[in-house]
């Protein structure tokens, strides 16, 4: 008895098995037919949707290739994003390397469009390079609300960040001694400020952190401090400082008159055209619609 | 027949088994795989930097700078901020844990027991993010204010908020070491005429030591890896930690702080600063090891 238990058990199970692949392999078969007739009819689909497009323009497909600046990742980041909705067949690339890096990748025609967060250099134009600004980048100097200082020069900044002065009092302000906070290595706000008061690898930080809201919270909390953060995300937590006298606002880093900021440059090849796919985006980066967007990842848009 | 019927059940019963310990087996092995592969890549990551730079550079070099237009990746300060700052919160954090678990264990009545053994899981259970943002919010202006530094951020702040963070494996783990002491050990040692006190200390801490010492290895683990809460409390400059009240970084801090944004050597570096912390994360698993096995030896 227990022994046909047993084989019946065995046999149970071997059929299973068997079954198991056999329906697998139908519905295989079954699922692969069921592709196959989506496919046909989204072909179908697509190819009327591309008939009725051809009429406006023809549907862009291919690669744009981006390289450079690490600072402009966020607003290149946002553009990409929208642009591969609006072309769902046109592939988007960023290659994050830095503004030199950029700038050679595209004089090389390596990358369709290179990316600088400075201007060009006379040299670089020379060369055969066109830049064309598509935002700016503007820095906002913040300390703690009981400070008393409103307003530094470009230059007391600089002096203040690499040590030569130390203390609130040097700058008008009570008898602290001044606590800096930046962000860390590789950040583009960092590379920026450091950049525009040419304090690159001098400043003599107290705090790094790692985002600007903590940079913010840092300032908020401590009354000898001072930070920078990007125009966009401060807030009136913290006192933001006019810099030789000039407030930070959109308007005031759009006509240039606020001094600590920087463009952000689409760099191309001057006289050669872009591929179709690249020049649309160049276009779309170009346009109003997209001011929203930059807004948004916190730059100043200026067309 | 017999025999045939025997056979045949036992290769049906072995089948099932066989099919079970399969599972088992590999389960298992996807756990070895995880740590095999990470070990594995962590190695053939972290490798590349240190060859380029020197190990020796790399190791004792005091200067991290890893954006400067002539970078240089030392990392001692990350190194010996680790140490410091785990020395410093096994300093404060271990007495404080092992008198509670010796209270609780020992001492403490059922109601204050369990008022305390809630609180410890709860401390355990408390992400360490908030450890970090409590630590940034109140512990830093604190100490700027009651030591009237320019700035709290430091590795004092570090030492305490870990001190915190490792109380709950301390207690946890001292209190089933002592629990584990045999009862009449104490009844022994009060009933020769020794007080309580000098029971608990004399004779139940001594049977319980091997343990005890685990908890303090699990604290130094737990301690050396924590990254999230010390880096908002350590101000996270690349300073060698000279001072306590210096703003400095630790290894794990010098990982995250830097991974978003970096790219070639830098990247490579931080691969490399992962492989030494990984490496004393394994000394000290060792070290527990030997720890646990000598207990059970004991």
């Amino acid at each position: 008895m227990r022994k046909s238990i047993a084989i019946i058990a065995a046999a149970v199970l071997a059929m299973g098995a068997l079954t198991a692949c056999g329906s697998t392999a139908e519905e295989t078969t079954a699922a692969a037919t069921t592709a196959a007739a989506t496919e046909a009819a989204s072909e179908e689909t697509e190819a009327a949707e591309t008939e009725a497009e051809t009429e406006a323009e023809a549907e862009l497909s291919g690669a744009v290739a981006t390289d450079g600046s690490t600072s402009m990742e966020s607003v290149i980041g946002i553009l990409g994003e929208s642009f591969m909705q609006l072309h769902p067949d046109v592939t988007f690339t960023y290659n994050p390397t830095g503004s030199g890096s950029g700038i050679t990748a595209v004089q090389e025609g390596r990358c369709d469009i290179g990316l600088s967060s400075r201007a060009l250099k006379d040299e670089e134009v020379e060369s055969g390079l066109k830049g064309e600004t598509v935002a700016l980048d503007g820095i906002a100097m913040i300390v703690n609300n009981e400070n008393p200082v409103s307003d530094l020069t470009l230059d007391q900044i600089a002096k203040i960040y690499t040590g030569e002065i130390t203390n609130w009092s040097e700058v008008g302000g009570n008898d602290e001694e001044i606590v800096l906070i930046g962000r860390e290595a590789g950040s583009g706000t960092r590379d920026g400020f450091e950049s525009i008061t040419g304090t690159e690898d001098l400043c003599q930080y107290r705090q790094e952190l790692t985002s600007t809201g903590d940079v913010i919270t840092t300032v908020s909390q401590n009354p000898a401090a001072i930070g920078y953060a990007s125009l966009a995300s401060v807030s009136d937590q913290v006192k933001t400082l006019t810099v030789d006298g000039v407030e930070p606002t959109e308007d005031t880093v759009r006509d240039g008159s606020y001094a600590i900021q920087r463009p952000f440059v689409l760099v191309t090849r001057d006289g050669e055209a872009l591929s179709a796919q690249a020049q649309a985006f160049y276009d779309y980066a170009m346009s109003s619609e997209v001011a929203d967007l930059i807004a948004q990842a916190g730059a100043v848009a200026i067309h | 027949m017999l025999q045939k019927v025997i056979y045949m059940k036992k290769f049906g019963k072995n089948k099932l088994e066989d099919i079970v310990h399969g599972i088992f087996l590999i389960l298992g092995l996807v756990t070895i795989a995880c740590v095999l592969m990470i070990t594995i890549y962590l190695v053939i990551a972290g490798i590349p930097a240190i060859k380029e730079i020197g190990l020796i550079d790399f190791l004792f070099g005091s200067k991290w700078a890893s954006t400067a237009a002539e970078p240089s990746f030392g990392i001692l300060p990350f190194i010996l901020t680790s140490i410091y700052g785990t020395a410093g919160a096994i300093i404060i954090g271990v007495p404080i844990g092992f008198m509670t678990a010796v209270f609780t264990a020992k001492v403490a009545p059922k109601k204050i027991r369990m008022a305390i053994e809630e609180a410890v899981s709860l401390l355990a259970g408390i992400p360490s993010v908030v450890y970090g943002l409590v630590g940034m919010l109140i512990l830093v202006p604190g100490i700027r204010e009651l030591f009237d530094i320019p700035d709290g951020a430091s590795l004092f702040a570090a030492i305490i908020v870990l001190a915190i963070m490792i109380l709950p494996s301390i207690i946890n783990v001292s209190l089933t070491a002592l629990e584990a002491v045999p009862k009449e050990y104490e009844e022994a040692s009060l009933a020769l005429g020794a007080t309580e006190i000098e029971t608990y200390f004399r004779v139940s801490v001594p049977a319980a030591k091997s343990g005890i010492a685990a908890a303090v290895v699990l604290g130094v683990g737990r301690a050396i890896g924590e990254a999230m809460a010390v880096m908002m409390v350590s101000g996270n400059a690349p300073n060698m930690p000279n001072s306590i009240f210096q703003s400095v970084r630790f290894l794990t801090t010098a990982v995250a702080s830097e991974m978003s944004y970096s790219s070639g050597l830098q990247r490579q570096a931080l691969f490399s600063i992962a492989l030494v912390l990984f490496l004393f994360i394994m000394m000290i698993n060792a070290l527990l090891n030997f720890l646990m096995k000598h207990e059970k030896e004991a």
